[in-house]
């Protein structure tokens, strides 16, 4: 008796639950037409981003979900360069926003996006040092010193490619224990306090908040990486992809706020 | 029962087949020729062979008391058992990661160690090796429990009214009849510590004749030059086969019975 009961008070819950749903669902739409021109949009799209992206972009993409309820952007943050030879191999990207402009023309020398990239950022390398500087790190010359533990990207990668410029422009000859694959692992590495210093982008030493400790260095302006963004061809939603990359571009000013630099 | 066969064969070798008929066999001497790829397959197989013998001389002692522990309680057995399997689930990141937090200079062990000797495990070449060995120490521990708890239990007994004392009759029966299960479980370790690649670049790093072995070569290529790094799979990949097969027909004989 009292199952049967309870069942019949679940029933009655979820047809509650789903009359509600069903009873939601077209109010906001009938009531905002603030954005006519943009309310077609709809579903989904995965965005591929350089990883120093991984926290601006998703607060964008919260303001861009809120602002085109329906949408739903997924991102797939990493290397670069990594990012690019998976969307090179075919991996189904929508849009993709890369660390350099070399890493996007492997995308677009293969024809694979929809419009010319555009730039909608810049950043500079910073060194990191864990919270009270064990290695007693005071500039670039202390990645010279073997006795020190410092990692730095693998030159492979946009952000290793940055540093062998600083590097050579300083006339310094880098001992790193380890060429990292991307600027996360050097930033883990230095969060832990594994190593003495690393060179990141200023953006990481800001996310990392009171984790890691930023010094800046005369000549990091010397190679200034540029964050290009395309809408990648052959998309299933490019009307979406192409709204993501011009949603990007007028926010701009955010991107500013997390600390990049303007483009 | 050939279908779901055929498939599982085609799931397993069909990446294989599409690695070597994209592979740039043109230039893949060029390609390898570099100071990249030599000195990291050095490296693997070095480290492979290495984890490999610390999996079986720490993997079999191991697996010998798990295949003991009929007597213990069994939610005590249980967690053990589960405990040992865990590196199996672990994402190899968070192996590496984890590893770290022991074994680093502010680790739990490797702290006090960092402190009183100024001695840093990671991004040394032992930190690779223990990084493999972490990884694949429970395909040694399973396979080598699983051979003990098969082998007939009347040989030993067997032994003992013979009068042979409890070490005699483990090095000198149960070990021998057991001796397949430990092969396999060797071959298996050596086949994931040399493919190992996210554990060892967290927790050791990626230095050139160092710390970087041949997949972590490869992965770093792959941002670059995607045949290089199709051309360092095809390496690890013929190399991998060659030791297995080689190590299967070696040790393995006589499995089959």
């Amino acid at each position: 008796m009292s199952r049967r009961a309870a069942v019949a008070i679940t029933l009655a819950a979820l047809s509650a639950l789903v009359l509600a749903g069903c009873a939601q669902d077209p109010l906001p739409s009938a009531a905002a037409p603030a954005t006519p021109a943009t309310s077609a949009l709809r579903g989904s799209i995965t965005v591929d981003a350089a990883a120093s992206l991984n926290t601006v972009f998703p607060a964008l993409a919260a303001t861009f979900q809120k602002e085109h309820p329906g949408t739903t952007i997924t991102f797939d943050f990493g290397g670069s360069s990594a990012l690019a030879a998976a969307i090179v191999a075919g991996a189904p990207v929508d849009v993709f926003a890369a660390a350099s402009t070399t890493t996007m023309r492997t995308v677009s020398d293969a024809s694979l996006v929809a419009a010319k990239p555009v730039i909608v950022a810049r950043n500079e390398l910073e060194i990191a040092v864990p919270p009270g500087n064990p290695g007693r790190i005071t500039g670039l010359r202390d990645f010279a010193d073997a006795a020190k533990t410092i990692v730095v990207c693998d030159k492979a990668v946009p952000c290793g490619a940055a540093a062998t410029t600083v590097f050579a422009a300083a006339g310094i000859t880098p001992k790193p224990d380890s060429y990292e694959p991307d600027v996360t692992s050097v930033l883990t590495k230095v969060e832990a306090n594994e190593a003495d210093a690393g060179l990141v982008y200023s953006t990481d030493v800001r996310n990392a908040g009171a984790k890691v400790v930023g010094i800046r260095f005369p000549g990091a302006a010397r190679a200034v990486t540029a964050y290009p963004i395309a809408a990648i061809a052959g998309s299933r939603n490019a009307a979406l992809a192409e709204a993501w990359v011009a949603f990007v571009q007028a926010h701009e000013s955010d991107l500013q706020a997390a600390g990049f630099l303007a483009p | 029962m050939l279908v779901p066969a055929a498939i599982a064969f085609v799931l397993l070798v069909g990446p294989l087949v599409a690695l070597l008929v994209r592979a740039p066999w043109a230039r893949l001497g060029a390609l390898l020729g570099g100071d990249t790829v030599l000195p990291a397959l050095g490296l693997s197989l070095g480290t492979a062979a290495a984890s490999t013998g610390c999996c079986v001389v720490l993997g079999v002692p191991l697996a010998v008391v798990l295949s003991g522990s009929d007597g213990w309680p069994a939610p005590v057995r249980r967690v053990a058992r589960a405990l040992v399997t865990t590196p199996l689930v672990l994402p190899p990141v968070v192996g590496g990661v984890a590893l770290l937090l022991l074994l680093g200079r502010v680790g739990l062990l490797g702290g006090p160690v960092f402190r009183a000797t100024g001695f840093q495990l990671p991004y040394t070449t032992a930190s690779v090796v223990v990084a493999q060995t972490f990884v694949s120490l429970p395909f040694l521990v399973l396979g080598v429990e699983g051979a003990l708890r098969g082998v007939d239990r009347r040989f030993a007994i067997a032994a003992t009214t013979l009068g042979a004392g409890p070490w005699t009759r483990f090095v000198r029966v149960t070990l021998p009849l057991a001796a397949p299960g430990v092969a396999a479980g060797a071959v298996l370790s050596f086949a994931r510590a040399i493919g190992e690649f996210g554990a060892t670049v967290t927790f050791a790093g990626s230095l050139p004749k160092v710390t970087q072995t041949l997949p972590i070569a490869a992965y770093l290529a792959l941002n670059t030059d995607p045949d290089a790094a199709i051309a360092i799979a095809v390496v690890l990949m013929v190399v991998a086969l060659v030791v297995l097969v080689s190590l299967r027909d070696r040790w393995l004989q006589g499995i089959g019975r």
